[in-house]
C-alpha cells in the first residue's frame, strides 16, 4: 500500500489569536501523525515561535496581511511552512542569542528555539516575497514486536 | 491556554510571587511585566518568583523574564527563581539563561540567599 502524504493549508489573520490557533492545529496534526507527547510539545512550540515571528517581525502586526501555515505529514516526517508577507530576512542578520553580549537581550530567541526543537530548519524567500520558515520533524522509527528497531 | 496569574505574599521583606499558567506573548507577558513594575514601584527590592505552576514559556516570555531581571537589578535589587518545572528549566538551560538567573530549588534556602543589605 502506498504511504500517503497529507497536506493542510491555513491562511491566518495577523492577530494575536492566530498564534494559539496555529499551535493548536499543529499540535492536533502532530498527535494524529503519531508523535509522542514531548515531540508534540516541541513541534507546537516551534510553530508558535514561527507564527510569532511572522506576526511581529514579518507582517509587523499589520492586520491587512496574512500568515500562511502549511503542514505536510506522511509516515516518516512532518514539515511545516510559515510564510509571511513582510520584507523577508536573512538568518545571518539575526544576532546569536547565546553569545555572552546578547544574553540580556529581551528578544531574538525565536529562531534559536525553532532550530533547537526541530530536526531541520531553514529560512527561505517565499514564492512572492516574504520570509518562509521551513521546519521538519522526523517521526521516530517504529519499534517491531520484539522491541528492536527495524534495520530497514 | 491558561492565563498567567501571579499571587504575591510577603515573607519578611521578600516578595514571593506564586505564578501559575503560561508566560507567552500577549496576556502572560503583560501580567509578568505589570507584576514586576508594581513591585518595584512599591519599593520592593527582594523578589522571588515561584514558577512551580508554570509549565510553558515561549521566547516572548523569556524576554519578559530577562526584562524583569534587568529592571530589578537596575533598581539595586535581586530577582530569583524558584521551583522551575522541567520544561521551563530546559528552556533556560538551552538559552544559557541559567548562567544569568539565580535559580533555587528550596524556598527556605532561597529566602536565606537574599543579601541582607538590600
Amino acid at each position: 500500500m502506498r504511504a500517503e502524504t497529507h497536506r493542510l493549508e491555513v491562511a491566518l489573520e495577523t492577530v494575536l489569536e492566530s498564534i494559539d490557533l496555529a499551535e493548536g492545529i499543529v499540535t492536533r496534526v502532530s498527535e494524529a501523525a503519531g508523535f509522542g507527547e514531548e515531540d508534540v510539545h516541541k513541534i507546537g512550540m516551534a510553530v508558535r515561535e514561527g507564527v510569532v515571528n511572522a506576526y511581529n517581525y514579518g507582517n509587523q502586526q499589520d492586520r491587512r496581511k496574512k500568515i500562511f501555515l502549511t503542514i505536510e505529514f506522511g509516515p516518516e516526517r512532518l514539515a511545516v511552512h510559515v510564510l509571511d508577507q513582510g520584507p523577508g530576512f536573512s538568518e545571518a542578520d539575526v544576532p546569536d542569542c547565546l553569545a555572552e553580549e546578547n544574553l540580556l537581550r529581551t528578544s531574538g530567541r525565536g529562531l534559536f528555539l525553532m532550530r533547537a526543537f526541530m530536526d531541520e530548519f531553514c529560512v527561505q524567500r517565499g514564492p512572492s516575497g516574504g520570509a518562509e520558515l521551513v521546519m521538519v520533524k522526523n517521526l521516530p522509527k517504529k519499534i517491531s514486536g520484539n522491541g528492536a528497531v527495524p534495520s530497514s | 491556554m491558561a492565563v498567567l496569574r501571579g499571587t504575591c505574599r510577603d515573607v519578611g521583606d521578600i516578595a514571593v510571587v506564586d505564578f501559575s499558567g503560561k508566560i507567552t506573548l500577549g496576556e502572560g507577558s503583560a501580567v509578568l511585566r505589570k507584576t514586576i513594575r508594581d513591585l518595584i514601584d512599591q519599593g520592593r527590592r527582594k523578589i522571588l518568583f515561584d514558577l512551580s505552576d508554570v509549565d510553558y514559556i515561549d521566547s516572548s516570555g523569556i524576554g519578559e523574564m530577562v526584562a524583569a531581571y534587568t529592571a530589578v537589578r537596575s533598581a539595586n535589587g535581586e530577582l530569583k527563581l524558584l521551583h522551575l518545572t522541567r520544561r521551563v528549566h530546559d528552556i533556560l538551560q538551552i538559552t544559557r539563561l541559567f548562567t544569568v538567573f539565580d535559580v533555587q530549588t528550596d524556598e527556605d534556602a532561597a529566602l536565606r540567599s537574599f543579601r541582607s543589605t538590600l
